[in-house]
């Protein structure tokens, strides 16, 4: 087990010549990436690119074949537990529990991440997710959009200093699409740092201030939205990726 | 330690909660337990019936745990809870605890509601407290090992064949000792003839709750 480094106290992410493979397949083939604290990284890429195995790499989930890999300065194969507890996941899966109800899921997230003032923090959180009616109702129960919102208030529950966002907008509807975005703003206003990996230019670009595009398990571009427009940034992606227009 | 226990708790409540509104893992291997009990009572001479009452015993309870356990992390892959609790910041040992305990429990359930049912249908004694140390000793065995494969076999396209392929082969020492274990206390046998069945399960058990809980992350990883 280690401490953060001194070295990475700027960077809330560190990756590098990160390899990933699964049997043959190689995932991610050396994979570049620094993120400062309080960056908002979006990362685009088609499918198959690696973007999810590297937000599960980032997340712990898996464990990288090769290279670097420091998550708010713990690296993720030898202190996994520490970089967790930084850590916050929306994926297009909720990691919820279809037969607890949102309270019963919240209180067992809470506590698995020892969320001091559980109670008092469940009902902060639930409130902000528009939710607070429906926390006596089993997750099967409700709507995809509203179960994606129960799933970002299980992410930041624990309040992490690092949000990863695998495709989140996945199944997301218009209020809960404004509450991740206000969620979203609040972390970074408090020196959070957000990792989003999405398909779509457009949201990506509107939504991150540093961009990505991620080809055949590689970073091939990195640029700070600033001197970016959508339809360079398409051009760039198709480009990059080989898709078609 | 009070950390790890506290989520080993709530990993549990979790299990008990799921299980209370859904009956899932009870219901299925109560039912296949009686119905294997009842058919041996059916299959055999009355008077034979008490000779071969501990192999139906333990056919009923392993094979039925086997049910028990297939499903136990299926509920984790649905909507993929099972990376939600990868998430958290515990090691793999407090998934594991919180998995076995869960399995342990609900084994133990079933095996409470069977054993009357079983003396009172094979018409033997009621109560042998040796009786229940041997089931508790065999169902730590079989959940120690069980929630390992378990969630080898969830993550395989043919799980429901995969766990007892992996499972009945590990776990035989266990199911041989509590056959004959048994065996020795319904025919009235000496407490030194148990004693050694009872090690072998003990060690068994030590041996693979250790082994388990510290390959378990491995395991669930990929």
């Amino acid at each position: 087990m280690e401490g953060p480094s001194s070295a990475s106290q700027d960077w809330a992410i560190e990756v590098q010549g990160l390899t990933k493979s699964f049997g043959t397949h190689l995932a991610l083939r050396g994979v570049d990436l620094m993120v400062r604290r309080g960056d908002y990284v979006v990362i685009f890429g088609p499918n198959g690119a690696g973007k999810t195995t590297l937000i599960k790499v980032l997340a712990t989930i898996i464990k990288p074949s090769s290279g670097n890999v420091r998550v708010a300065g713990f690296n993720v194969r030898d202190s996994p537990v520490q970089s967790r507890r930084k850590i916050g996941v929306v994926s297009h899966q909720t990691f919820l529990y279809d037969n607890l109800t949102a309270l019963e899921n919240l209180k067992f997230y809470g506590r698995m991440y020892d969320v001091p003032n559980l109670e008092e923090r469940i009902h902060e959180i639930i409130t902000k997710v528009g939710l607070a009616s429906c926390l006596h109702r089993q997750v099967r129960t409700l709507s995809r959009g509203m179960q994606q919102r129960l799933s970002i208030a299980r992410a930041v529950l624990h309040r992490p200093s690092i949000m990863l966002l695998d495709e989140p907008e996945t199944g997301l509807d218009q209020y809960a699409t404004a509450m991740l975005r206000e969620v979203l703003d609040v972390l970074s206003a408090g020196e959070g740092t957000v990792v989003m990996t999405t398909h779509r230019l457009e949201y990506g670009l509107k939504m991150g201030d540093h961009v990505a595009i991620m080809a055949e398990g590689r970073i091939a571009y990195s640029k700070s939205k600033q001197s970016l427009d959508v339809d360079s940034l398409r051009q760039t992606y198709y480009r990059l990726t080989g898709t078609a227009r | 330690m009070k950390k790890f226990l506290g989520k080993v708790l709530a990993i549990l409540w979790k299990d008990i909660l799921a299980e209370l509104r859904t009956r899932d893992i009870v219901v299925s291997v109560l039912v296949f337990a009686l119905l294997v009990i009842v058919i041996f009572n059916f299959a055999f001479e009355p008077e034979r019936v008490g000779l071969v009452a501990c192999g139906v015993l333990w056919v009923a309870l392993t094979f039925a745990g086997v049910l028990g356990l297939s499903r136990s992390f299926v509920l984790e892959k649905d909507k993929g809870c099972l990376e939600g609790l990868m998430l958290c910041p515990v090691d793999g040992d407090v998934i594991y605890f919180g998995k076995m305990v869960g399995n342990l429990s609900f084994m133990l359930i079933v095996a409470i509601i069977v054993l009357p049912i079983l003396f009172i249908l094979f018409n033997l004694p009621i109560f042998r407290p040796e009786l229940v140390l041997i089931v508790v000793l065999a169902t730590i065995g079989f959940a120690s090992v069980g929630t390992l494969f378990s969630a080898l076999a969830v993550n395989t396209k043919a799980r429901e064949i995969m766990l007892p392929m992996l499972f009945f082969p590990i776990v035989t020492p266990v199911i041989i000792a509590a056959v004959k274990a048994s065996g020795i206390v319904l025919q009235g046998g000496s407490l030194s003839n148990l004693s050694i069945w009872l090690q072998v399960m003990a060690a068994f058990d030590i041996i693979f709750l250790v082994v388990s809980s510290l390959v378990f992350q491995f395991i669930i990883e990929e």
